[in-house]
């Protein structure tokens, strides 16, 4: 049985009366099933767990109970049987290498080829946990969930293990000999007919070794397939500067943003120094505190536009005009179409943007057109924010190329290329769908392919060599700001394979070529002190690129509004959040984590907006066709208030057929509909609706907190009329209690989360889930509601259905100073500490689960099933991602957030040996140590210094439920929202 | 009626019953002191080494500093076991060879390592730290006995999780002055009891946030 299979479906007139219901004025809520109160959400309300009986027969029969009974039986009595093992030193211990003491390396994690830098702790040799680089420009300390997610990928068994010949396991002595005879032949013919298909890199490296190869094989064509590029970027800036620049956004001087279509906060290389810089814009403490304020127009809901004060939904292809019409505005031409946008709005905008001048900033979309960027640059050049809130720079260090993949395909069609060497892509998964990749690639004389997986080119390649993981190689790269970075390994390559350097090396025929030799040939300016300065920061010093000075073309220069006249529905293709272009799609805990807005785990499906659904007569799970030129997929829907209507959105990294994990995911392939011309956005696509459902499973309805004033929140003018606005209307938290008083004589650990920061964008999920060793469980166990996050991110809207406002809010455990769960368990396996944590006690649980069902906040996690061996044999490498400093749960065990026990009791005894109180700060938990925005304090409460206290004191902060009377030591400063009060004049609802 | 029961079956009842009490006196008996004997706990009981390794030697006859060899033990979790080069710094000139020594030179020279069988061990959901309690003033010998006198390195206490509590609860007896904790069979100087007492203080040990339960189980 599925959860979604057995709702009550949203009755299809039903969407104009959930429409109805919420113009009256419910204020918020999680999902459209929570406003219908459909079977679905009331089944996870009433019981938090609420398909235990599905896992028996519906009439359990007398030999199975005897079944079910024996086991249990059997399997009683068997823990904590441990036989003394062996201890094995080493042989010579390295310097510096105390075991026990986990030890930190400065390296770069990449993204979309760019460079991000990170911090790894190693144990004893092994990665287990990525924090960011608070040296490094792209991370300013924080991560994001791929990030977490690199030492999972590192170990993941399915990694390519040895080179295959024709698909079989061959030698990598013999790919050597191979490589020889190809190298010998590209040096007889100068690389006629050899093609190398490149990854987006910014590797100063690679490009030096690229230029190399060219130099040394005249003939020899470089491609680059890189299925989420965005190329209009680089064709405006043709355009209006005559060179293609990049830019870099500084959210630290802007007041007045606009994002036509950007999702600044969510994409893109810079996407966490944004994040940083434009949160701290709008921490606001006190009623003198300023903000910036954000409007935006996008054609798909993301985590920017939930962020936004003023957002709208388009179309994707009405973006060019909404572009059109600011262009219009800013440059005082009289507008002669009529706007698509609402007058007012665009008013309010224009006159927001000019009051800021130069501190206004307009971000366009990556994916949208050249227009679109050639408007927002015009619109940034006529404000005067350019050098200062808008600056550019020079790509750096991209590997010049002689055209995409479609470039390839077509010289393969001529016959001019019979050879192809796939560096890292996989293009037979991520081709657009007019290319026919496989034909093509079938007819060459030699393919070879080099990457991580044995992925569906690597199956199809007469060789195919296993790449290094980043965390096993030597390499450099470039952050979006120019930055360089050394990327240095964390470990040996676990199972043998070579970095890009080395294959490069080997293409020209140097077979012996070391990939650190290589990287610090590239480096020879640095002398070895400021080599080895360069590894342990993690970023080349002064690398930065300079910004340029720029001239801009008058009109636009020459670049045209194309209106789209088209028919039908437009697709506007996103990449997931998670998995890219599905090259992540074997992490376990990326598949798992909930997807920032819709909370879809393990799959996709085709997002739309509640009218579009409603004219569809469609539910949620319904299947539709989506055709677009000679292409068309099935894909479940999913309605998605705040879409725009007539458009549905895809996302790309799913319906792998290959991965262990991968496979298990449920979704569609929207590489499928994919055609060269239309990376991101078509236009006339026809959507039919199927006969029968499909499961889409979403954590949205679990761990709900019914009906109560969960999120406060106000605008900026709400806030300073009224600060403690948060108090307005609820219940005040009573003042006495049957139960006695704890005494905190030494620290009393607390939190506080600003919800006004938080962008709901899961890096804290994914980092709690790498420190604390928490099981994913699978998208069964998921659609049963029993994921084992212990830290959830609850997405609310408010509002109308079409147009709600979104809220987010991380919910750890609260540690009640009167916890609800402390008293109800029989075993008393969750006991108050000193500091006032509720601890959690493995070895005590019985698995009665009282604990939960007392809990208000719904933030204990039960383990159903023994989700992680501990049989060493069985576990199988990935087992070694485990933090070393936390206990594996077994099954029937509750489990929850403990504050990063470890991490304190870390700092604590470090203090006690140095015989000192612990500095405020110094305890860092893994959710507030990964957060792009510092939306999360910790520290201890009974120092009055401490930045946690002067969070708490904030006239906006509250208590989750504080009217139940458990005092929680979690607490929340409520959301504001920097509303323009004009518009709020107009009738837009301010207070959301 | 003839009696069913012949005479002689009052003895037997007896029997039976003085032996059901004495049987079932004795299983609690053993049921108490089983677990607490060294058979089960494993104190007292030599585990065989693959180099039979004399900490009587080493440290009670060469006087060896507990941490020459021990080398994390004031600043990791782990006290840690010494790399085969630490052995070898002496005996690549003592003893060379020594059969006993074998092994060891075999691990130098193959690069495999020693394989050392475990005399103390806690379950894995311990998380037992050796820094913290050297630097509160407890010493080796409290918890590993005067190895000093061990030929072969056995278990001195049952490092069960009552044995830990006692100390956790109050573990003014146990504690002397740090720079004492390396020292092997210390005499107490005569004033100790007013010395722990300063030490809980100088120290600044709280017996109280000791028994929470994250202390050692995380």
């Amino acid at each position: 049985m599925s959860a979604i299979a057995d709702i009550r479906p949203i009755p299809t007139a039903g969407i104009a009366a959930l429409r109805e219901q919420l113009s009256s004025g419910h204020d918020m809520w999680r999902s459209l099933d929570e406003i219908a109160r459909t079977a679905e959400f009331l089944r996870f309300v009433e019981a938090e767990f609420p398909a235990l009986a599905d896992r028996l027969p519906s009439r359990l029969d007398r030999r199975t109970m005897l079944k079910v009974m024996g086991a249990s039986l059997s399997l009683a009595g068997l823990t904590a049987c441990s036989k003394a093992r062996s201890i094995v030193p080493y042989v010579r211990q390295p310097e510096n290498v105390v075991p026990g003491k986990p030890r930190y390396y400065a390296t770069t994690l990449s993204s979309d080829g760019f460079g991000i830098g990170a911090v790894v702790e190693s144990h004893e040799g092994r990665p287990t946990k990525v924090e960011g680089n608070p040296d490094h420009p792209a991370s300013r300390g924080a991560t994001d969930a791929i990030m977490q997610a690199a030492v999972l990928t590192l170990f993941d068994p399915d990694r390519s293990r040895t080179p295959l010949k024709d698909g079989e396991p061959a030698a990598y002595g013999d790919f050597l000999g191979d490589m020889a005879a190809l190298a010998s032949r590209l040096a007889g013919s100068g690389g006629l007919g050899a093609a190398v298909l490149m990854e987006a890199t910014t590797s100063p490296t690679a490009k030096v070794q690229v230029e190399a190869l060219r130099a040394q094989y005249p003939r020899l064509k470089i491609f680059r397939h890189d299925p989420l590029a965005t190329t209009a970027g680089a064709q405006a800036s043709m355009a209006l500067f005559g060179k293609a620049l990049m830019p870099v956004y500084r959210f630290d001087r802007a007041e007045t943003i606009f994002s036509l279509d950007a999702d600044f906060l969510g994409e893109g290389p810079g996407r966490l120094a944004y994040a940083r810089d434009f949160a701290a814009r709008r921490r606001v403490r006190a009623p003198n505190d300023s903000m910036n304020r954000l409007y935006a127009v996008e054609s798909t809901p993301t985590i920017t536009g939930a962020a936004a004060d003023h957002r709208l939904a388009m179309r994707p292809s009405e973006i060019e005009a909404v572009a059109a019409a600011l262009d219009a505005v800013l440059g005082d031409q009289a507008n002669s179409t009529p706007s698509i946008v609402d007058p007012a709005w665009m008013a309010a905008l224009t006159q927001d943007l000019r009051a800021a001048g130069a501190k206004a900033l307009v971000v366009p979309g990556s994916h949208q057109s050249a227009f679109v960027h050639a408007c927002a640059l015009a619109a940034n050049a006529k404000l005067g924010s350019v050098g200062s809130t808008v600056e550019f720079i020079e790509s750096p260090d991209e590997v010049r190329s002689d055209g995409d993949l479609a470039a390839l395909c077509s010289a393969i069609a001529d016959h001019s290329v019979d050879t192809v060497v796939v560096l890292g892509a996989n293009p037979l998964h991520t081709a657009p769908s007019d290319l026919d990749v496989h034909n093509l690639f079938s007819e060459l004389k030699l393919l070879l392919h080099f990457g991580l997986y044995r992925d569906e080119t690597a199956l199809h390649a007469h060789w195919h060599a296993p790449a290094a993981h980043e965390l096993e190689s030597w390499s450099d790269s470039r952050a979006y700001d120019g930055t360089a970075s050394i990327v240095q390994p964390l470990i040996e390559p676990l199972f043998g394979g070579k970095t890009i350097h080395e294959i490069l090396a080997a293409l020209s025929g140097r077979f012996d070529a070391d990939a650190l030799a290589l990287v610090r040939q590239t480096w020879k300016a640095l002398d070895d002190t400021a080599w080895r300065k360069a590894l342990r920061d993690g970023v080349v010093p002064d690398s930065a690129s300079k910004p340029v000075p720029i001239t801009m073309a008058p009109d636009l220069g020459g670049l045209q509004h194309h209106p789209v006249t088209a028919n039908g529905f437009d697709i506007r293709f996103v990449a997931d959040p998670w998995l890219r272009d599905g090259r992540y799609a074997n992490a376990s805990w990326l598949q798992e984590l909930p997807r920032p807005l819709t909370k879809l785990v393990w799959g996709n499906a085709a997002l739309m907006s509640p009218a579009s659904a409603e004219r569809l007569k469609l539910e949620n799970g319904g299947i539709i066709n989506i055709a677009q030129g000679t292409s068309n997929i099935d894909a479940p829907i999913w309605i998605t208030p705040g879409h725009p209507d007539d458009t549905v959105t895809l996302s790309l990294g799913f319906g792998r057929k290959i991965g262990s994990v991968a496979t298990l995911a449920h979704g569609y392939d929207a590489f499928r509909l994919r055609t060269s011309g239309a990376n991101w956005v078509a236009a006339g696509a026809t959507i039919v609706a199927r006969e029968g459902k499909a499961e889409v499973i979403t954590t949205q309805h679990h761990q709900a907190m019914e009906g109560r004033a969960i999120i406060r929140h106000t605008s900026l003018d709400g806030f300073r009329e009224n600060p403690g606005f948060v108090r307005e209307g609820v219940p005040r938290m009573p003042t006495e209690s049957l139960y006695p008083d704890w005494n905190y004589d030494e620290e009393a650990w607390a939190m506080a989360i600003d919800l006004s920061a938080c962008i709901g964008c899961m890096a804290c999920v994914s980092a709690c889930q790498s420190e604390n060793n928490i099981a994913t469980v699978g998208p069964d166990e998921c659609a049963r509601g029993h994921e084992m996050h212990w830290l959830r991110i609850d997405r609310y809207y408010s509002g109308p259905i079409d147009t709600p406002d979104l809220f987010f809010q991380p919910v750890p455990c609260m540690h009640c100073e009167k916890a609800p769960c402390e008293v109800v368990c029989p075993v008393n396996a969750t006991v108050h500490t000193h500091d006032g944590l509720n601890a959690q006690v493995y070895n005590r649980c019985i698995g009665t689960r009282y604990c939960s069902q007392n809990c208000p906040y719904k933030v204990r996690r039960f383990n159903f099933l023994d989700h992680q061996s501990f049989d060493k044999d069985e576990a199988g490498p990935e087992q070694a991602v485990h933090n070393p400093n936390v206990t594996v749960r077994s099954r029937g065990v509750m489990e929850k957030c403990t504050y990063c026990v470890q991490r304190i009791s870390a700092r604590r005894i470090q203090a006690q040996i140095e015989n000192r109180d612990i500095v405020d700060g110094e305890v860092v938990t893994a959710c507030q140590q990964a957060c792009p925005t510092r939306a999360i304090t910790f520290g201890d409460q009974n120092k009055r210094a401490a930045k946690v206290v002067q969070e708490k004191s904030a006239p906006h902060n509250y208590a989750l439920l504080e009217e139940l009377n458990t005092r929680p030591r979690t607490t929340y400063l409520g959301k504001i929202r920097n509303s323009n009060p004009k518009l709020a004049q107009l009738g837009e609802k301010t207070d959301g | 009626m003839p009696q069913v029961f012949s005479k002689s079956a009052n003895g037997v009842a007896r029997f039976v019953v003085w032996a059901t009490c004495a049987a079932l006196l004795l299983a609690i008996v053993i049921g108490i002191a089983l677990p607490r004997s060294g058979f089960v706990t494993g104190v007292g009981q030599a585990v065989a080494q693959p180099v039979p390794f004399s900490h009587k030697h080493h440290v009670g006859q060469l006087g060896l500093d507990c941490r020459y060899c021990h080398n994390g033990v004031e600043t990791s979790s782990s006290a840690g076991l010494p790399a085969t080069e630490v052995c070898m710094t002496c005996h690549s000139q003592l003893f060379t060879n020594a059969d006993m020594l074998a092994p060891v030179r075999a691990s130098l020279a193959s690069g495999h390592p020693l394989e050392w069988q475990r005399v103390n061990s806690v379950p894995d959901f311990v998380y037992f730290n050796h820094s913290i309690h050297i630097a509160k003033g407890v010493a080796c010998e409290t918890c590993h006995g005067e190895v000093d006198d061990m030929p072969l390195t056995a278990r001195a206490h049952s490092l069960n999780m009552g044995w830990c509590l006692d100390c956790h609860r109050d573990p003014q007896p146990n504690l002397r002055p740090p720079q004492d904790v390396f020292l092997m069979h210390w005499k107490p100087p005569d004033d100790i009891a007013r010395i722990r007492r300063s030490l809980i203080s100088l120290l600044d040990i709280h017996p109280e946030t000791m028994t929470d339960c994250y202390v050692c189980h995380r």
